[in-house]
């Protein structure tokens, strides 16, 4: 029996600005078992960013609100509920989170040994020794090489890949239950991203952690995860199964996405495919589908009615009007057909 | 590092020099001259053997050397023209102690309250803690220092009769002073820190630190506050320097022998060898103590930490 770690329900995520109130996340469903890797995809402010750090309750209480009906259930306890002082012990201990550039995210003025160190003494109460000890395990665990001296380095004596190396040894430092990995390598160049991406992997394994990796490149999704969710707007619009996703995904959405991303068998002077236009503003209602004023698959009842979810399996789920039983049939496009080359 | 610090005393010597010469040259260029007040009731004769003595009837290069030879030779500036038989570097030391006493009293209390007061308004930003530091921020850099310490003297000496109007003596010559001094630094780091701090906490390892459980209040104190007293080191230079020379008007108003008193009594009466006495003493220590900030910085940001093989 698989147990359920973490559990969200109806997240609704708005920011109070000057201009309105944007809705940034518009009631987001959905559960994470133990030691799964779940991928949230999506382009930029789709709402990624702001449902990982609503899960940990790192969004600033104002301008970003909550709204009441969310819920965020870890192990049976709802987050959103809980007090300052369970909330740094559920930081760090039960969850932790690594970010986007390593460069900014170290602070400048500590050395990396003792950025370590620090969520070390706080959640399993170790002494200096004890924790500097425990510290140098880390960072071999990591992969830097001559750890003992690195520890009394600063951030700025560190190269990209190697930050992100120390992040990872500190958000495993108390052996979470889920790690939370918000663009871990979209600051780090393709060769780093590689080894960045394998070190996570070999590290779930050792840990048993379950991931949630937000990511807008579906190349580091396609080799990480197990389950993909792909946002737009705000919104969960398919979620599967890796392969789901990959194979058989039947949102238009799902399908600009697969399709611009470069492949080894593109022909010649073939074109990538971009999609065209840009995601609705988040200050004004949505009317209809979110995607319809970019859909080429666009009907008339798109623009009006919201589309209810439909099921394809178990595991895999969309809102798409195409997925009704009167509409046109639609094929997944060419490039995406008939590629299981694995 | 070693290196490094020799490098810099050098130069301070340069600019040491440098200020010497200007000072020497300007100053003797101001009409008038440290005998003017005596010299109309002199005979003539008498008046003549005293710049002979002083040797200022020479050309004003002759003197120039002469005055290097003295400092070089001997590390000697000489007595006060104005009041022959006491020695310059005496006199400088023995109010600077004065000065120096008084300043660092409003220097240490302005910059830790200015320095909580900061914290505490960026961290409440936009409400009424935030609020009412600005207002005695604004208050601290607009209104001059003499209502400051005028209105002081009326509530604690004339209405409440607590504490002393002036004078030097015990401490508590010294609390009115030092409240009086202590507000523009109050005003100057609280603006400062909480801009500062405004900066640090949307950096991004501040999340980074709430996201290991590192506790709020400890989130500033480990992580907030060094970042954010970084710059603010940097202005702390020349006010360790100020306080050694005093304020003119503070020790004007409540009547303090302190540096200050006596550099502007000094250019009144052309006393060219105490000028030069405090100007270089203050340029002393005016680039000493931005030595000492350069070097302190390092010790708080390892980025900038000289390195060792340089």
């Amino acid at each position: 029996m698989v147990e359920k770690i973490l559990e969200v329900k109806n997240l609704q995520v708005s920011f109070h600005t000057y201009a309105g109130e944007v809705r940034a996340v518009r009631g987001i469903d959905f559960d994470l078992d133990k030691g799964e890797t779940l991928a949230l995809v999506g382009e930029s402010g789709c709402g990624k960013t702001v449902t990982a750090k609503a899960i940990m309750r790192l969004l600033k209480v104002p301008p970003a609100e909550i709204k009441k009906g969310s819920e965020i259930i870890f192990n049976g306890e709802d987050v959103l509920k809980m007090s300052k002082k369970r909330l740094s012990s559920f930081r760090g201990e039960d969850i932790s989170m690594i970010f986007q550039d390593p460069m900014t995210s170290l602070n400048p003025t500590m050395t990396i040994g003792n950025q370590i160190m620090e969520s070390l003494k706080i959640h399993k109460k170790l002494n200096k020794k004890e924790a500097e000890k425990e510290a140098i395990k880390l960072l071999e665990l990591v992969n830097i090489p001559n750890a003992k001296e690195r520890i009394k380095s600063f951030p700025h004596q560190l190269s990209g890949g190697m930050r992100q190396r120390v992040m990872i040894a500190i958000a495993l430092s108390c052996n979470p239950k889920i790690l939370i990995a918000d663009e871990p390598t979209t600051a780090l160049d393709v060769t780093i991203q590689a080894q960045i991406l394998d070190l996570l992997k070999e590290l779930k394994k050792e840990f048993e952690t379950a991931i949630i990796l937000v990511t807008h490149d579906l190349g580091v999704v396609a080799n990480f995860a197990d389950k993909i969710q792909v946002m737009y707007a705000g919104q969960v619009v398919e979620r599967g199964t890796r392969d789901e996703i990959f194979y058989n995904s039947m949102h238009p959405y799902t399908w600009a996405l697969l399709s611009s991303v470069p492949r080894l068998n593109t022909k010649g002077k073939e074109e990538l495919y971009a999609l065209g236009g840009t995601p609705p503003d988040l200050i004004l209602p949505l009317k209809g589908c979110p995607f319809s004023s970019r859909c080429e698959h666009c009907m008339e009842i798109c623009l009006e009615e919201k589309p209810e979810i439909t099921k394809l399996s178990d595991t895999h789920s969309l809102s798409c009007w195409l997925q009704h039983p009167y509409a046109p049939k639609t094929e997944r496009p060419a490039v995406l057909r008939g590629e299981r080359d694995e | 590092m070693g290196k490094y610090i020799v490098k810099r005393i050098g130069y301070m010597f340069l600019t040491l020099f440098i200020i010497m010469t200007l000072t020497f040259f300007l100053m003797h260029s101001i009409p008038g001259d440290p005998l003017a007040h005596m010299a109309k009731k002199l005979p003539e004769q008498i008046r003549l053997n005293y710049y002979e003595k002083y040797g200022l009837n020479k050309p004003v290069i002759v003197q120039y050397g002469k005055f290097l030879k003295n400092i070089f030779t001997k590390g000697d500036f000489g007595e006060s023209l104005r009041y022959p038989g006491r020695p310059v570097t005496d006199t400088i030391l023995k109010h600077a102690k004065i000065s120096g006493k008084l300043g660092f009293q409003a220097l240490f209390i302005g910059v830790t309250i200015g320095i909580v007061l900061g914290i505490v308004a960026a961290l409440n930003r936009n409400r009424w803690p935030d609020y009412l530091v600005m207002f005695i921020a604004i208050l601290g850099v607009t209104v001059p220092v003499f209502i400051i310490a005028a209105l002081l003297q009326y509530v604690f000496t004339v209405k409440l009769e607590l504490l002393p109007t002036f004078g030097w003596g015990d401490f508590k010559h010294t609390i009115l002073p030092t409240i009086a001094m202590c507000f523009g630094s109050i005003a100057t780091y609280a603006r400062y820190m909480r801009s500062n701090v405004l900066e640090v906490i949307n950096q991004d390892y501040i999340l980074t630190a709430q996201a290991k459980g590192v506790s709020p209040f400890n989130v500033v104190r480990k992580h907030v506050f060094r970042n954010a007293i970084l710059p603010a080191i940097t202005i702390l230079g020349p006010q360790i320097a100020g306080i050694f020379t005093g304020s003119f008007v503070i020790e004007k108003i409540f009547g303090i022998p302190g540096l200050g008193f006596y550099y502007v009594s000094a250019i009144n009466d052309r006393d060219y060898t105490m000028i030069i006495g405090t100007t270089i003493f203050f340029a002393a220590l005016f680039v000493f103590s931005q030595l000492i900030v350069d070097l302190l910085y390092g010790v708080v940001d390892p980025r900038i930490r000289v390195s060792n093989d340089k």
